[in-house]
């Protein structure tokens, strides 16, 4: 892949001419409604500002929605973990809650850029910037996350598998729509997780792979009921891989169903060639060996024996 | 462009001014309010150099429009040293440690190293290379980083004179 004369070089300014911070949602949303287009929702801001120097993005106005109310709670309700959209990449990875009922969110939160971003980027911005690679949008496509969209027209919910359409697109318009909360099923006891991350340095770095999984097994503990794998960067998007997880459905819990699993998912991640990033062939070969790990130690954190 | 009107807190002193939307905080504080000690290196989030404490957090001033500090209070590497010039353990052992070469990195590495020595008292040296994974040093190979980090964490109330 070749790279481009901006991908080295960019402005030291930002171009905008209005930074708004509204103090409720709906006059957020009538910001959005008023500049027709010329705004854009922006919370912690380090794509956005990025993308703004890149000029990958042009935009007239920001509107920051780190001030609106009853934004940046993680909390319990009922089987369901919600994290409100200012929620920063730090307070997930710290929080006991998210540690405990979802540890490969709390992972994978961990990883992302350094310290210095994680107390400030948001976990929604890493769902809505729709990144192959993204560190939290990952743990949150194996944990069966939707998410809760507002708009001048209402509000809705979307299932982060109908999320993400293409590389650095996503179901939301960040013109007239705001992510505002995150909500997926809490862990329970008979599941396991694991979170698995490849990278050439543990901080700033974006990763050559990612894997999240989660399984669920049955009370003996010898049947896999049900099997959520996500990966990346292996598509334009984050990655489920759905034929791996309809395999393991009912699969018993085995070297053999772990070696079937492995070979499925090689055979259906596409990763492409990149210069900085690994190679296909590099990366295919270690989907392989991450499917392989992540299932064993979700296996066994659910409590299951590997014959 | 039309100004707007920023207040926020900077090293303990209330600011009112009138910026520009499109300010960056970096740009802010060094030039503006002639804050120099908070460096600005790539510009992109990945040196570190340009790190201060908003509201207590470690953040890259140079992805934070200014305005982002509206109401809020920002410590740079300033505004660490007690009012009577008194240095924070944390810049007497940078020095005596050896941890400065070139300078460029040390606000951002000292106020890091503040800001996990704030939440943890007493870090082990996992948890201090982790806090400062992102700042990048290219003179040094981090170890007398680390030693002055530890050696303030060690410190009660015995700071070198400098």
């Amino acid at each position: 892949m070749s790279y481009q004369f901006k991908d080295f070089h960019w402005a030291k300014d930002i171009r905008i001419n209005n930074y708004l911070m509204p103090r409720t949602l709906d006059e957020a949303l009538g910001f959005l409604e008023e500049y027709q287009g010329k705004a854009q929702v922006v919370a912690g801001g380090t794509d956005v500002i990025s993308q703004l120097r890149h000029r990958d993005l042009e935009v007239e106005t920001l509107v920051d929605i780190t001030r609106l109310p009853d934004m940046d709670g993680i909390r319990q309700d009922g089987d369901m973990v919600t994290l409100g959209a200012c929620v920063t990449h730090a307070q997930t990875a710290l929080s006991p809650l998210v540690r405990e009922k979802a540890a490969i969110l709390a992972k994978g939160a961990g990883s992302l850029g350094s310290p210095q971003i994680r107390n400030i980027a948001t976990v929604a911005g890493n769902l809505v910037s729709g990144h192959p690679a993204a560190d939290t949008s990952i743990p949150l496509l194996a944990l069966n996350a939707s998410v809760l969209i507002a708009s001048k027209e209402g509000q809705r919910v979307v299932p982060l598998t109908e999320f993400f359409f293409d590389k650095g697109r996503t179901a939301i318009d960040c013109r007239k729509e705001i992510l505002i909360q995150i909500k997926f099923p809490a862990m329970q006891s008979n599941q396991g997780c694991c979170h698995l991350r490849l990278s050439k340095r543990r901080s700033l770095t974006i990763a050559i792979l990612v894997l999240a999984a989660v399984v669920k097994v049955d009370p003996q503990k010898k049947i896999i009921q049900e099997a959520a794998i996500a990966l990346g960067p292996v598509a334009p998007t984050p990655f489920r891989a759905v034929e791996t997880e309809a395999l393991l459905a009912g699969a018993p819990v085995c070297r053999e169903t772990i070696e079937r699993a492995s070979k499925c998912a090689y055979a259906e991640a596409k990763p492409i060639d990149s210069a900085v990033w690994g190679s296909a062939e590099y990366k295919g070969e270690m989907v392989k060996v991450f499917v392989k790990r992540g299932l064993e130690n979700a296996l066994i954190e659910a409590g299951a024996f590997i014959d | 462009m039309k100004k707007v009107g920023l207040s926020f807190n900077v090293n303990g002193k209330e600011v009112d001014l009138e910026i520009h939307p499109n300010t960056m905080l970096v740009d802010l504080l060094r030039d503006t309010l002639r804050l120099t000690g908070t460096k600005e290196g790539c510009r992109e989030g990945e040196c570190g150099a340009c790190t201060v404490l908003l509201d207590g957090l470690a953040v890259n001033s140079c992805l934070i429009p200014a305005l982002k500090a509206q109401g809020k209070s920002v410590v740079t590497i300033e505004g660490l040293a007690e009012a009577d010039g008194q240095l924070d353990s944390l810049q007497q052992y940078f020095m005596t440690e050896g941890a400065v070469q070139c300078g460029f990195c040390t606000p951002g590495m000292i106020l890091n190293a503040k800001s996990l020595l704030e939440r943890i008292p007493d870090p082990d040296e996992q948890e201090i290379r982790h806090a400062i994974s992102g700042v990048l040093c290219r003179c040094t190979g981090y170890q007398k980083i680390v030693d002055a980090i530890k050696a303030a964490r060690n410190d009660k109330g015995q700071t070198p004179q400098g």
